[in-house]
C-alpha cells in the first residue's frame, strides 16, 4: 500500500526511521479486519457445532432453567444480533461473562490461567533457541560425525515421540523412580502450581521438557539444514580463499545466512508454545490456558471460546509482526514497501 | 622471463564418489612465472577449476590431492599445516571465482568484505586496512566508492561486484592472482571492460595471473603462455602467438576452430568437436581425446602419447600433430563439422529468409 492510499499519515516526514514506523503503524491497523473476520469464523462454528453451554451429562436442567440463563446471556436473540452485541462489546473491551463458570468475567478468567502458560512457554523457548540452534550448528559443522549423527538421532526421536508418551516417561523415572531409588529425598514433582512468571522454578523442570522436545528438534533440523546449504555456497568459499580463520568464516559467514530462516520459524514457535498446551497442562497439573480452552471448547462455553481465539490471534499477528521487523534489521536485502 | 613463482608438479586431485574415484586432476604440471600471465583452456569439466583450487587446497569434499607437489617460491603447499595454508591464502595466492552474483556475502557491506581479506593477514594493519578499501575500489574503478563501500553486495550490477572481488583479490597485493572464468557470467560489454581492467592491473601492480577459460579470445588479449588441458591432463602448452598460429594437438586446432571470427572470409565452417568428454572415472584407454579425434590412428587407441617438445617453448601430447595431419583429413574435419543434412537445412533457411548464404 502508497503512502497515498493513508492520507492521514501524509505529515509524517520521510526516512528510513519513519519508513519503520509507518510499516508498523499500518500493520497494526492491519490487524483490526484480521481479527474481524476471526470473530466472524469462530463464531459461525461455534454456533454450527451440536450442543449448547446448558447441555449437563446425566441429570438435565429444565426448559425453565435454560429458557432463563438463555434470557440473561442473551443467547434468546437471533445470532445476528447476538454478533452485533458481542462486536460491540469487543470494541469496548468488554468480553462478556464466562457461561460455564457464572460470575467471572472473560477476561478475567484469561488473565488468571494466561500467565502459567506463558511463565511455561516462555521459559521453554529461552532454552530451545541456544539448545536447538546449537545442536544444528554443531551437527552441520561436523556432518557425518558421531556428533551430527547423535544430534540428529535425539532430533528425530524427540519429533516422533508424542508428548503424552515423553510426560508419562518423565512422570515414572523422574518423579517416581527417584522418589523411590532416593527413598524420598530427591525428586522432581510430578505437577503442582508453578508460579507465574518465575523462570527458575522446579515445577517447571518436566513440563518444559515435555512441551520443548519437538520444538527444539524442529529447530534443530532446521538450522541444521540451512547452514549445510550455507556451506555450500560460493561466498563461504571466497571467505575460505581469503584466508580468514575458520571461526570467522563460520561465524561471520556462514551463520549470518543460515540463521535467517530459523528467525522466521522462531516467530510461530514461540506463539505456539505461548498459547499452551492441553496434554501438558493436564499431565502435569497447571491450570494453564490450554487447558481451559479445550474445556470451554467441550462445554460450549461461548464467550470463553471467543475470548481465547483473540487472544490467540492478537499474539500470534504481533509475533509475525516483530519476525517482520527483525528481517529489516538481520537481512539488507529487504525493504519495507512504503 | 623472471624467476619461477609457482610451480605444479605431477599434481593428482581426485573426487572419491560411490560411482568410484574419479580423476579430475590427472598428473598435471605447469609453471607460472613471476608478472606472467598464464592461460588455461579447456571445455568445462577438463579439471581447469580444480587445479586452481588444489593450489589453494580449496578442494570441495569428496575431493583430495592425492599426490604432487605444489611448489610455491619453493614451498610446498600441499604439506603447509593448518596456520600456515590460512595465511597463504589470499595473501600470496588470491583467488577470483566465475560468478559475482553468489560469490559475494549477501547479507555483509562491500567495503568490509574487502577490509577482512586484509585484515586475515598482518600486512596491512587494521587501520590501513580501513583506508585502503576505498583506495583499492577507486583501483578497479567503482565510481563514487567513497559511498559504495557501505552498499552490499545487491546493490551492485555483476561488473560491479565482479570489480569488488577483483578488489578483493588485490587486496594483499599478492604475487599470484587466480582468476576463475571472470567474465563468463556478466554481459559482453562488461565483459570487455573486465579484461582490460585486469589487463591495467596485470601491468600497473606486476601481479602474475592464472586465467582460466574456454574463451580463445580472452587468451588471445591477456595472456602470454597458454596450457590446454582435456580430461584432466595438459595435452598442450607454449607461447600464445605459437599456439595460436600452429597448434600441433587436434584438440587445441579443433578449440580454435570452434571460435567464429569477423575478420576472416567465411570459407570454413565453424567446428563444433563431436561427442561430449570422457566420463572421468572410467576413461578411454592410449590417448584420452581419441574417441573424438578426427585424425586418430591405430596407436592413438592402445598408447597414450607422453608431452613432448614439437616446437621451441611449445609441447604436445599427440602421436600425430598437426603438422603431420593429411590435407584431405584437415579438410575433411572442417566440412564434418556440421552433418550434410544440417547443413542444407541451414542452407535451405539462409534462402527463405533472403540472407545470402556462403
Amino acid at each position: 500500500m502508497r503512502r497515498g492510499a493513508l492520507p492521514f499519515l501524509a505529515w509524517i516526514p520521510r526516512g528510513r526511521g519513519t519508513t519503520l514506523a509507518v510499516f508498523i503503524i499500518r500493520r497494526l491497523l492491519w490487524m483490526i479486519p484480521v481479527l474481524f473476520f476471526v470473530i466472524v469464523i469462530t463464531f459461525v462454528l461455534m454456533h454450527l457445532a451440536p450442543g449448547g453451554p446448558w447441555d449437563r451429562e446425566g441429570k438435565q436442567l429444565t426448559p425453565q432453567v435454560i429458557n432463563n440463563l438463555n434470557i440473561k446471556y442473551g443467547l434468546d436473540k437471533p445470532l445476528p444480533q447476538q454478533f452485533l452485541t458481542y462486536i460491540w462489546g469487543v470494541v469496548h473491551f468488554d468480553f462478556g461473562d464466562s457461561l460455564r463458570s457464572p460470575g467471572q468475567h472473560v477476561s478475567q478468567r484469561v488473565l488468571e490461567s494466561w500467565p502459567y502458560t506463558f511463565t511455561l512457554g516462555a521459559v521453554t523457548f529461552l532454552l530451545l533457541v541456544p539448545l536447538g540452534i546449537g545442536l544444528g550448528v554443531v551437527a552441520a559443522l561436523r556432518q557425518n560425525s558421531v556428533a551430527d549423527y547423535a544430534a540428529l538421532g535425539l532430533a528425530t526421536a524427540a519429533a516422533s515421540t508424542p508428548n503424552f508418551v515423553i510426560g508419562i516417561f518423565l512422570i515414572i523415572f523422574l518423579a517416581l523412580g527417584m522418589n523411590r531409588l532416593t527413598g524420598g529425598t530427591f525428586y522432581l514433582p510430578t505437577g503442582g502450581m508453578p508460579q507465574p512468571f518465575n523462570p527458575f522454578q522446579v515445577e517447571l523442570i518436566m513440563p518444559v521438557i515435555t512441551l520443548g522436545a519437538l520444538p527444539t528438534a524442529y529447530i534443530a533440523r532446521l538450522t541444521r539444514s540451512s547452514t549445510l546449504d550455507t556451506l555450500r555456497q560460493d561466498f563461504v568459499r571466497t571467505a575460505w580463499a581469503k584466508g580468514l580463520k575458520a571461526r570467522l568464516v563460520v561465524m561471520r559467514h556462514v551463520l549470518k545466512n543460515s540463521l535467517i530462516p530459523v528467525v522466521t520459524a522462531l516467530g510461530p514457535t514461540f506463539a505456539f508454545l505461548v498459547t499452551g498446551s492441553f496434554i501438558v497442562e493436564t499431565l502435569f497439573s497447571i491450570p494453564g490456558i490450554g487447558r481451559s480452552f479445550v474445556t470451554s471448547i467441550s462445554g460450549r462455553d461461548y464467550t470463553m471460546i471467543l475470548g481465547t481465539t483473540i487472544l490467540f490471534a492478537v499474539l500470534i499477528a504481533v509475533v509475525n509482526l516483530i519476525v517482520d521487523v527483525l528481517y529489516v534489521f538481520i537481512d539488507p536485502r529487504v525493504r519495507l514497501s512504503d | 622471463m623472471g624467476q619461477i613463482l609457482l610451480q605444479v608438479e605431477d599434481l593428482h586431485t581426485q573426487f572419491f564418489t560411490s560411482r568410484g574415484v574419479v580423476r579430475a586432476v590427472d598428473g598435471v604440471s605447469l609453471h607460472i612465472d613471476a608478472g606472467e600471465t598464464l592461460g588455461v583452456v579447456g571445455e568445462s569439466g577438463c579439471g581447469k577449476t580444480i587445479t586452481a583450487l588444489s593450489v589453494l587446497r580449496l578442494v570441495p569434499e569428496p575431493g583430495r590431492i592425492t599426490s604432487g607437489k605444489i611448489l610455491f617460491r619453493g614451498r610446498d603447499v600441499t604439506k603447509m599445516d593448518d596456520d600456515e595454508i590460512r595465511d597463504f591464502r589470499g595473501n600470496d595466492v588470491a583467488m577470483i571465482f566465475q560468478d559475482p552474483m553468489t560469490s559475494l556475502n549477501p547479507v555483509t557491506k562491500i567495503g568490509f568484505q574487502i577490509e577482512e581479506a586484509m585484515t586475515a593477514h598482518k600486512r596491512f594493519s587494521a587501520g590501513l586496512a580501513k583506508g585502503r578499501v576505498v583506495e583499492l575500489l577507486k583501483r578497479v574503478r567503482v565510481p563514487a566508492a567513497e559511498t559504495r563501500v557501505k552498499d552490499y553486495p545487491h546493490q551492485f550490477s555483476g561488473g560491479m561486484r565482479q570489480r569488488a572481488m577483483i578488489a578483493m583479490g588485490l587486496a594483499n597485493e599478492p604475487a599470484l592472482l587466480i582468476a576463475d572464468e571472470p567474465t563468463t557470467a556478466l554481459d559482453v560489454t562488461v565483459q570487455a571492460q573486465i579484461i582490460q581492467l585486469m589487463k591495467q592491473l596485470n601491468r600497473e601492480l606486476g601481479t602474475a595471473m592464472m586465467l582460466i577459460t574456454h574463451n580463445m579470445a580472452l587468451v588471445a588479449s591477456l595472456c602470454q603462455r597458454v596450457v590446454v588441458m582435456y580430461a584432466g591432463r595438459v595435452v598442450e602448452e607454449g607461447p600464445v602467438e605459437q599456439i595460436f598460429d600452429s597448434p600441433q594437438h587436434p584438440y587445441t586446432w579443433s578449440l580454435l576452430r570452434s571460435v567464429p571470427r569477423v575478420d576472416e572470409a567465411r570459407k570454413d565452417r565453424l567446428v563444433s568437436i563431436r561427442g561430449l568428454p570422457p566420463d572421468l572415472v572410467n576413461s578411454p584407454a592410449g590417448c584420452k581425446f581419441h574417441p573424438r579425434c578426427p585424425f586418430v590412428v591405430d596407436r592413438c587407441k592402445v598408447e597414450e602419447p607422453p608431452l613432448a617438445e614439437v616446437a621451441p617453448d611449445q609441447v604436445a601430447r599427440c602421436w600425430v600433430l598437426m603438422r603431420n595431419a593429411r590435407q584431405e583429413d584437415v579438410d575433411a574435419a572442417k566440412t564434418s563439422a556440421l552433418s550434410v543434412e544440417a547443413a542444407q537445412t541451414l542452407k535451405a533457411q539462409a534462402k527463405v529468409g533472403g540472407v545470402a548464404g556462403s
